[in-house]
């Protein structure tokens, strides 16, 4: 091999043609990734990251190509391939892992024949094939490589299917492996044991790495360049270290100032935004791309584009005035007053001892056990746990779409009848729902205008002018302009269709809403607008929120208390600041451990080991004994611990001592 | 900012719409297909008035007699001019069949709203019977019921070819509908306290027009067979109807003689139905691309 950069991007160029026009995607992009390297590429939705990495592949859409540059892998140029040449480039030099490992599987062969294929594609024999397939398992760290040879994609967990498809992708030890958010649809726990394991791979084999991801922890922790993407223009370049410590471009300043961290709760103060919309694919674009949304933006930025500025040591930004984007003016609504909660008061919603068990084809699924909270009003609660805990059950229990197996739901001391056919008007528009997909939330074939009239007539019973008046203060209230209330769904944002379901959510004053995962479908600064949306609403209307995520930054931003669950029972329940600042339940120390932040945490990373039980067979004891980094012995795997206060309103199901868990977590914390 | 772009706004819609105008108008399979119905429409419109003799009884003396400059499509076994009578052949085929296509896309969209919304004993018990209803064969199921009614007027053919078609209608529906309730906006519909018929009718239904809408032209093409099967067979239309079938069959022994008078109506049957086909396949391609 030559020692040419594994990747070389020189001035790239993509159009995708629309209604035969061409519609530039990428401008002028040039990076190179070094052997050996991990380079991240980060940037929102739509600013052409995957495009970059189909680019690469050779694998765009019908109606894109490039336009213009030249991409060279190994030192080949890769745009003059065609016919074999290309299958050969494909099949030995450059591999692809994609976000859905569920996708990237085929559902109808087993596992052991789809990896094997890829060794024979290279031209090993069958059996050869079979064996190099075992090994590469085993390299992926599956424990039991033959009984996952022998079953099929469906039957694998999200987290083993991706390394069954890192496993495929590394089969030819090939010159440049990408990367595509490999593992944004996968849980907090798992994806640490992804990155893990790519990062260890990635050591042993000295394999080059081009990242794409839209979360800048994960791109921290994984990288050591990083570039940052803008309306497929390359707007900020360098170590990684630097660029996220010492952003010198407006954009990725402003990116970095989105995302809830470091501890930051919603009355400590509002998130920061960043104005206006990225411009609409293949807007013709004179000077800064960034211009329009820059706080810092003036004439010239306007008219004459800048070049990528050298700032220091690899450090490059396209930003004329990239001296003064540290000090970027703030795009943060007005700080406003949050009443503090006042548990003196009757609770707005309990439940008791509520129970959900699932017939699923003759065996019964424990989705909750015996659940039992409180919520105030004017108070967010924070449910956290894996997919598969039951947070959506308990949520779709409370809002009467799930009844309950046992337990009661009380809305102001009154039992709530189970099913919401049930329940009376009043006790409908007390509870409602924001979905985690505005897509699929909204009637695409309503305009926003009759969703909200309709919700307004239902919930808050009135209808004509008065209706057109509150509908008007509600769409103002959310900020959804005139022009969005007479458009459907699909020509809006994801950020304004959110809004728009967030003013459903209020049409009838609600007293309680569930949030059910409302910002992850979305981008950080739209997430942060949404949540900053959230926090003012909350502060106005007294209203409570049960608010599902799994984004830990998050959840602590806007959560008052936070309950951890854990195969359907609560394991933890108290103060977000105590729950997230320890000590913690030994699983909230694994969930908090794995998540990986933009400052690149001190703390001493856990590892859950294997999947989540089955809820079907629930282990005994502590459900958590069989992952648990802290199991005591006997004890744990006997006796379910009782759910007790160990401080004040803060409540923890473990065997350990509350001191003895304070003592081994801060000593960790110490030696980190 | 917002206001300056209400015009573009609104037209997003329009500019939807107009693209899938104008991609039919494009298709050239489209064109053909709506030139010929157009044409068959004309002459069930125009019926006796564009005709050269009159369809219904004969006016020739001439019996049997080969195609010729006087008889384009030469005389029938009474004497009447074959030409005259394909021409007003399609007025009760053209009335027939689409209306019983809409009475089947009808019922069938109602029985594949509630099958798909409600699942449980309201989906088993009304699916089975749609089940059993299609293992029967269609002529069978169409004699029977008209030999139930006991009248062969146009309303029973139309009612049979309905009753016999909504089943399959309402299977199309019924995927498309268990698909849809599953999103969100059902459910928040419900928890907004909306009853099932608003649900399902006002919700899901704009949002699964596009495959009732293609499989009503499917339908309609398998409407124009069966209303021929059922006229050739003799429980449909009645002579002295000018109808394509009552033709074939009144002439049909005489085959071997005096092609021309089952050819013709033959031929005027099968460009009907090729012609729907072309309609509903472009209509296909252009709604669910």
């Amino acid at each position: 091999m030559t020692d040419a950069p594994a990747l070389e991007l020189h001035d790239v160029d993509v159009v995708y043609s629309v209604r035969g026009i061409d519609r530039p995607v990428l401008r002028g992009v040039s990076l190179e990734v070094g052997r050996g390297e991990s380079y991240g590429l980060v940037g929102e939705s739509g600013c052409g990251k995957s495009t970059a990495a189909l680019a690469i592949v050779r694998y765009l859409a019908r109606n894109g190509r490039v336009s213009g540059g030249s991409i060279s892998v190994a030192g080949r140029d890769v745009l003059g391939l065609r016919g074999g040449s290309l299958r050969r480039y494909r099949a030995e030099t450059v591999s692809m892992v994609y976000q859905s490992p569920g996708a990237a599987l085929n559902p109808s062969i087993r596992v052991g024949s789809q990896v094997a294929e890829a060794f024979t594609v290279l031209g090993a024999s069958r059996s050869a094939a079979e064996e190099q397939a075992r090994e590469a398992l085993t390299r992926v760290q599956i424990a039991d490589p033959g009984s996952v040879m022998s079953r099929f994609p469906h039957q694998l967990s999200g987290g083993m299917q991706q390394r069954v498809v890192i496993a495929m992708a590394l089969a030819k030890n090939p010159a440049l492996l990408i990367l595509d958010e490999p593992t944004t649809g996968l849980d907090a726990t798992v994806e640490a044991d992804v990155l893990d394991l790519v990062s260890r791979l990635q050591l042993e084999l000295h394999t080059s790495v081009l990242f794409i991801s839209h979360n800048l922890g994960v791109i921290s922790k994984m990288c050591s360049r990083v570039g940052v993407l803008y309306a497929g223009r390359l707007v900020e370049e360098g170590p990684v270290e630097t660029v996220l410590r010492d952003p010198r471009h407006p954009y990725t300043v402003g990116l970095l100032r989105c995302i809830p961290r470091g501890g930051v709760q919603k009355d400590h103060g509002r998130l920061d935004t960043i104005p206006g919309f990225l411009p609409a694919l293949g807007t013709e674009l004179s000077g800064c791309v960034f211009a329009d949304r820059c706080a810092l933006a003036d004439d010239r930025c306007r008219i004459e584009e800048p070049p990528l500025i050298t700032i220091e040591g690899g450090h490059e930004s396209r930003c004329w005035y990239h001296e003064q984007a540290p000090d970027l003016p703030r795009e943060e609504a007005a700080n406003i007053e949050i009443a503090a909660v006042d548990r003196d008061a009757a609770p707005l919603v309990r439940v008791e001892e509520l129970s959900k068990v699932f017939k699923q084809r003759g065996h019964d699924v424990y989705a909750l056990t015996d659940v039992s909270a409180a919520l105030w009003p004017g108070e967010t609660l924070g449910l956290v746990g894996e997919s598969g805990s039951g947070k959506t059950t308990l949520a779709r229990t409370l809002l009467g779409i799930v009844p309950p197996t046992a337990g009661t739901a009380l809305l102001e001391g009154v039992p709530l009848p189970t099913r919401y056919q049930k329940r009376s008007r009043e006790q409908l528009r007390a509870l409602q729902i924001v979905f985690q997909n505005p897509d699929s939330a909204l009637n695409r074939r309503h305009s926003i205008r009759r969703i909200l009239l309709r919700s307004l007539k239902k919930l808050a019973g009135v209808s004509g002018s008065a209706a057109e008046i509150r509908m008007q203060e509600l769409a103002h209230r959310v900020r959804l302009t005139e022009r969005t209330l007479t458009q459907k769904p699909a020509q809006l944002s994801g950020g304004l269709k959110q809004r728009a379901a967030i003013a459903r959510a209020f049409a009838g004053d609600p007293k309680l809403v569930v949030c059910d995962e409302p910002t992850s479908a979305l981008d950080v600064s739209v997430q942060a607008a949404i949540l900053n949306l959230l926090v003012e609403l909350q502060a106005e209307k007294r209203v409570a929120y049960l608010f599902i995520s799994h984004d830990l930054g998050v959840v602590r931003y806007i959560s008052d208390r936070i309950a951890v669950l854990y195969l359907g029972r609560l394991q933890e329940l108290g103060p977000a600041d105590v729950v997230f600042d320890g000590p913690h339940h030994p699983y909230t120390e694994a969930l908090l451990s794995a998540v990986p932040t933009v400052d690149g945490g001190g703390r001493e990373r856990i590892r859950l080991e294997g999947d989540i039980p089955s809820a079907a067979s629930p282990p005994s004891g502590c459900v958590f004994h069989t992952r648990c980094p802290r199991k005591l012995g006997a004890v744990c795997e006997e006796t379910e611990p009782p759910l007790l206060e160990v401080e004040d309103g803060h409540h923890m199901r473990c065997h350990i001592p509350i001191e003895e868990l304070r003592r081994l977590q801060a000593k960790e914390t110490a030696t980190a | 900012m917002s206001s300056a772009a209400v015009p573009t706004g609104r037209s997003e819609a329009s500019v939807a719409r107009r693209e899938r105008t104008r991609l039919l108008l494009r298709s050239p399979t489209f064109i053909i297909g709506s030139a010929v119905i157009l044409f068959w429409i004309v002459c069930a419109v125009l019926g006796d008035h564009i005709t050269p003799y009159d369809p219904r009884f004969d006016q020739t003396p001439e019996i049997g007699a080969a195609p010729s400059a006087q008889h384009f499509f030469g005389t029938d076994r009474l004497g009447r001019d074959v030409f005259s009578r394909v021409l007003a052949g399609s007025r009760d085929i053209l009335l027939i069949a689409p209306l019983a296509t809409l009475l089947a896309t009808l019922i069938g969209t109602t029985l594949g709203l509630i099958t798909g919304y409600f699942k449980g004993i309201a989906d088993n018990t009304i699916s089975r019977v749609i089940d059993a209803l299609l293992a029967i064969p269609l002529i069978l199921l169409a004699v029977t019921v008209v030999a139930a009614l006991g009248s062969r007027s146009t309303w029973t053919v139309i009612i049979v070819i309905a009753a016999v078609f909504s089943p399959i209608v309402a299977r199309t529906v019924r995927a498309a509908v268990l698909v849809e309730a599953d999103l969100d906006y059902v459910e928040a519909a419900r928890l907004r306290g909306e009853r099932s018929p608003y649900v399902m009718f006002s919700e899901v239904l704009p949002n699964v027009m596009p495959p009732i809408l293609v499989e009503a032209t499917i339908r309609l093409g398998y409407a124009i067979f069966a209303v021929a099967t059922l006229s050739f067979i003799g429980f449909g239309l009645q002579p002295p109807s000018p109808d394509w079938a009552v033709q074939i069959a009144d002439n049909y022994q005489d085959l071997a003689f005096e092609w021309w008078s089952v050819l013709f109506p033959a031929l005027a049957i099968a460009s009907l139905v090729v012609a729907v086909n072309l309609v509903s396949d472009s209509v296909q391609q252009v709604l669910e691309r």
